[in-house]
Formats: C-alpha cells, structure tokens, sequence
C-alpha cells in the first residue's frame, strides 16, 4: 500500500497513482491562490519572465491565517480548485506537476489533466488546524504584496492527499 | 435608560470574533461525533469526520483558527430602543473590535476594497452589520465569521407562488446536490422563505444561527426541513465530496410574509466550520 511520496526524489511517481488513493507527501510545493495565478497569467500572456521557476513544483491552491511566533504557519487547509480552472493550463506550461486543492473542477481540466500528466490532489477542506502541523516550514518567494496570497513555498511532511483527477481522466467525483 | 459605552462594545467584538473562529459551537461537534459513527460503510468518509474532530480539539487551543479562511465578519446587532450609547460611534467601535480580533487573533485578512479592482484592505473591514430595534435596554452582538467556499454555494430564487412546497424543495435540494464538494461538505443549510428580494437571503443565514438540536416550532416547516435533509443526504455526496451518507449536518427553516405575487426563497449554504458567537450586554 502506498504510503508516503517524498517529492525531492519520486515526484515522478505521482503520475502513477490511481484517483480515489490516500497516500501522504514531504518535500516542497508552493502555495497560490486567485490574485496570484491572475498575475502569473499576466506575466504569461505579456511573455514576461516570472521571477520564480515553476519548473516541476507542486501547487497547492491555499491563503493561511498568520503564523503565530514560534510556529511556521497558521491555519492552511485547501481552497476550492475550481477558481484556479482558467488558469491551470497556464501554471502547466509552466512546468507545474499537480495541483493540491479541494471540490470539484470544470470538465475541460480533465482533458488537461490528462494531456501534462498533472494530477489534481485534494485535501481536507476545514481540516486548517490539522494540517497546519505538517508544515515544517513557510516563506513567501513572490508577490508579498498580495499577503496571504502571496506565493509561498512550503516544505511539507507526512501532508494527507488523495488523488482526485488521475493522469488517466479518472475523477473521484464521477458518481454513479 | 441604560448606557452601554463603546469601549465595552470594542472589547466584546473582539472576542466574539475571536472566539467563533478557534471554538465550533457544541451542537455542530456533536452532529460531527455522530457523523463518525454513521459513516461504518465509508472507511473514508469515517476517516474524514475523524479529522474533521481532531481539528475542532486542536483549533480550541487557540493556537491554529477552525479554518484558514476566518471569513468576512458579519454582525447581527438588536439595540433595545431605551439604550443611550456613550462614547463615541457604535459602527466605528464594531469595526474596530473586529480589526483588533483580526490582528490579535491571528486572523486572516480575507477583504477586498473593491469587488472588481480588489486590493485587500489588510484589516478584514469592512463588515457587514445588520441592525435591528428592540424593545427594552438590552444589547445582543452576534458575531458570524462566514467563510466563502461555502457563501459562494449558496442561491437565491424570485419563485412563482404556484412552484409551491414541492417546487422549494426542489429548488433547495438540487442546488445543494449540484455544488457537490466545492462548498467543503458537510453542509449546514438555512433557507428564508418569504420577504423579498434582500430579506429571504437575511433570513437564510439568520436559520444558520438556529442551533441543530432546536426543533422547528411550526409542524409543517419542521417537516419540510427533514424532507430537504434527507433527500440532499440521499445523494451520498459525502464529506468533501468523497462518497457517504453524511452530506448535510440539518437544515433550518426562516419564514417571514411576502407579497401575493411572490415566493423569494434563498438558501444560505455554510459548511462544518458553522461559527458564531454572541453576547447579550
């Protein structure tokens, strides 16, 4: 049974993995929500450089409350994906590998899902508290203007997913 | 004559706000520790709920909020007519107690100056105050921190007279069932029937404040209510969308009169994270 990826070395193996499996991630993905993807979009379409690769990274769709002293982050469970819709084939281009997120997304992501072999991860939504303590550290690589949009990235450890659009088009909200 | 000062009404804002965020009031815990016991053939569903427990035990610490989104911060305000209010403006004291639980609460800053050109404000203001006049010299503030996920999930509908009981449901039920898990089921309901356009939605989510174990007076919306509950529950959504039995943790009914042309029914959705608190002064 899978249980947990580490995302330095076997990022990779995230394409294998069936929707509807539980398993649990370490290592960095970075955060990004609605204003943020609208200026990568910007940098995007006016063919600027973004001051940040997002070569082979994780997304994960998430604004935190803030970090007391002595803790890494604040609350920080999942946003619903589907805001981020027109702009997931954008941040694939770009090199993003999956997205972590919750809900259900627009039909037409499957068909992207499938075509950059970008899995769509879901987590806990309410679930803040809990997953803040499997975040070990927190820091903000773009946009800091945009606050708790700002781009973070995180390193996380033993972080619950569970695939929810697999590389194959299976979607765990397909229900009977 | 009863003076109340502002200072005070500061103060209480900002625990209200504070404590509706890092403490789920205790008839949702307790529809949440049943849901865990329901969910035996949905290994994942039961799986959920547990976590969903384990964050409600770790947020009242109040080190880490319910959730991360602490919402816009709605205030449902009843002066007693006979109040004298001292001080200085009873709005400017509202919204500073709520800047104060923002910041010293750890809360996060979820406001948008505009709703096109959206710059956040960096405080959580403005809010949202409604206002109503009572008779005597009491002060109630309630406070409701309402996240979006699940206000982004919620309708409102100018229905005809003739759509009827059947038609409401209908309306309600699908609604629910086709949001899915994009509202962060499991959901808490609140419906307003009646008013007009901008009442049916107030009293949609004044129905969110009405505890779950609180049965509906009147027989017939009491029925109606379970109706609603059981068909969305039927649909086997599940918590998160995931698949189970547990959908919707209740559903509450608000009625007011309307005209003889119309039926406004709105529904307010909110999620398992259903916080509010409230002090009478």
């Amino acid at each position: 049974m899978l249980l947990s990826i580490n995302l330095d070395n076997n990022i990779e193996d995230l394409k294998k993995i069936k929707a509807g499996t539980s398993f649990k991630i370490t290592g960095k993905i970075y955060t990004a929500r609605d204003a943020a993807h609208k200026k990568i979009k910007e940098y995007f379409d006016g063919n600027k450089q973004i001051p940040l690769s997002f070569k082979n990274s994780i997304i994960y769709y998430m604004g935190p409350t803030p970090a007391r002293e002595g803790y890494p982050i604040g609350s920080c469970g999942p946003t619903s994906s589907y805001r981020m819709d027109d702009y997931l084939e954008t941040t694939l281009k770009l090199g993003v590998v999956a997205t972590i997120g919750k809900g259900e997304r627009k039909k037409a992501i499957v068909k992207l899902i499938k075509k950059y072999k970008a899995p769509y991860l879901l987590t806990i939504g309410g679930a803040a508290a809990y997953l803040a303590e499997c975040v070990i550290s927190s820091k903000i690589v773009l946009f800091k203007e945009l606050q708790t949009e700002a781009v973070r990235e995180l390193i996380v450890k033993d972080f619950p997913v569970i695939v929810g659009i697999d590389v194959y088009g299976n979607n765990i909200f397909n229900r009977v | 004559m009863k003076e109340i000062h502002t200072s005070r009404i500061e103060k209480e804002v900002e625990k209200l706000f504070i404590e509706a965020n890092y403490i789920l009031p205790d008839d949702v815990k307790k529809k949440i520790i049943e849901s865990i016991d329901k969910e035996n053939k949905h290994p994942l569903a039961k799986n959920i709920f547990t976590i969903i427990k384990e964050n409600y035990e770790k947020s009242e610490k109040m080190i880490f909020p319910l959730c991360q989104d602490t919402g816009m911060a709605i205030v449902f305000l009843e002066i007693g007519q006979d109040i004298v209010i001292k001080g200085g403006y009873i709005i400017d004291a509202i919204n500073e107690g709520i800047k104060n639980a923002y910041n010293n609460g750890f809360l996060r800053k979820s406001i948008v100056a505009d709703p096109i050109n959206r710059e956040n404000t960096d405080n959580n203001l403005p809010a949202i105050i409604h206002t109503e006049i009572k008779k005597g010299d009491k002060l109630k503030i309630t406070a409701v921190p309402k996240g979006f996920g699940s206000e982004n999930q919620s309708a409102l509908r100018m229905m005809v007279p003739s759509e009827g009981r059947e038609g409401i449901i209908n309306f309600i039920v699908n609604g629910v069932i086709s949001s899915g898990g994009k509202g962060c089921p499991p959901c808490i309901i609140g419906v307003g029937i009646g008013g007009d356009f901008e009442y049916a939605p107030l009293l949609a989510k004044k129905a969110l404040l009405i505890p779950l174990d609180q049965e509906n007076n009147d027989p017939f919306y009491r029925e109606m209510e379970k109706e609603i509950f059981d068909k969305i529950n039927q649909s086997n959504i599940g918590s998160q969308g995931f698949g189970g039995s547990v959908t919707c943790l209740g559903v509450k009914i608000l009625t007011y009169s309307t005209h003889i042309a119309g039926m406004p029914v709105a529904y307010n959705y909110c999620c398992h994270s259903c916080r509010h608190a409230s002090i009478v002064i």
